[in-house]
């Protein structure tokens, strides 16, 4: 029993955990942990569910400004383009 | 629609689907050239040569890798030449990534967490998390921000994320760690503090 890990260090394990980083030791330590421990569980939950809202979260707004700026390169670049080997 | 679907429009000229492709993509191309490049308007300048740079070379693109990790990639490498590297030295000491304060002696939680799949459950909440979310990981301090925004948001691998910012993948797992912490910890006040939820 004195190999088995503490709420606190089964935290500290949960990113890596989730990379498919762990060594096989403590990814077994850490699932048995999680397997009697609901706390901790919750802890994965809440791990999880903040990767996949940072997945969703989408592009912020940008200033017209800046993606106007670079549509007209890109339309000048077509343009030119375009004009030596039209379709 | 899909980056490839965007990319045959653009081909044929479309600008409407090169704005989109902008604006799903320039944040992150942006944060990247941020961590090599010393101010936020040589990034800026970064991803516009990185642009120009897809639009000349789309026509060879030959699709080996995902449209995703070759726009990187070409922004990592203009990055590279324009900046001084501020982060060549990262410091790694994993931290806790939650506070010591929340547990007791023996190590155990004092109060549990709630999962967060209980208490995201209506689409107005999630709006607000979504929010929050955002918000947290335009907080992170670099290089958090870029390994976050790369790892998590855009779901390159630990691999690409590491090659692109000359880290260890050992390196990028605690930037990782460490980001990941932070963005828990605001979106628990969130969701258990505000209570503007409910």
């Amino acid at each position: 029993m004195t190999r088995d890990i503490t709420c606190h260090q089964a935290v500290a394990l949960v990113s890596d955990y989730l990379e498919g980083a762990l060594a096989r030791r403590d990814r077994r330590r850490l699932e048995r942990h999680l397997a009697d421990c609901g706390a901790c569980s919750a802890y994965l939950d809440q791990m999880r569910a903040t990767i996949a809202l940072s997945g969703s979260v989408g592009p912020e707004d940008l200033s017209n400004e800046a993606v106007a700026r670079l549509v007209d390169v890109f339309e000048k670049y077509h343009r030119e383009n375009s004009g030596e080997s039209p379709n | 629609m899909e980056d490839e679907a965007l990319l045959e429009r653009i081909l044929g000229g479309d600008h409407d689907a090169f704005r989109d492709l902008v604006e799903r993509y320039q944040m992150s191309l942006v944060r990247l050239a941020r961590y090599y490049v010393k101010s936020e308007a040589s990034a800026e300048d970064v991803a516009q040569d990185t642009w120009i740079a897809v639009m000349q070379g789309l026509e060879r693109f030959e699709g080996r890798s995902s449209f995703k990790t070759w726009l990187f990639r070409i922004a990592a490498n203009r990055a590279r030449k324009t900046g001084t590297r501020e982060y060549r030295v990262v410091t790694v000491d994993p931290v806790d990534p939650v506070s010591s304060a929340r547990f007791n002696e023996g190590g155990m939680w004092n109060e549990a967490p709630v999962p967060f799949t209980e208490l995201i459950n209506d689409k107005l909440a999630n709006a607000g998390v979504l929010e929050a979310c955002r918000n947290a990981i335009r907080d992170l301090p670099e290089p958090q921000q870029s390994v976050v925004t790369l790892r998590d948001v855009e779901g390159l691998s630990t691999r690409e994320v590491s090659d692109l910012l000359e880290l260890s993948e050992a390196n990028t797992r605690v930037l990782l760690h460490r980001g990941r912490a932070k963005i828990r910890e605001t979106l628990e006040e969130t969701l258990t503090g505000g209570r503007s939820w409910q």
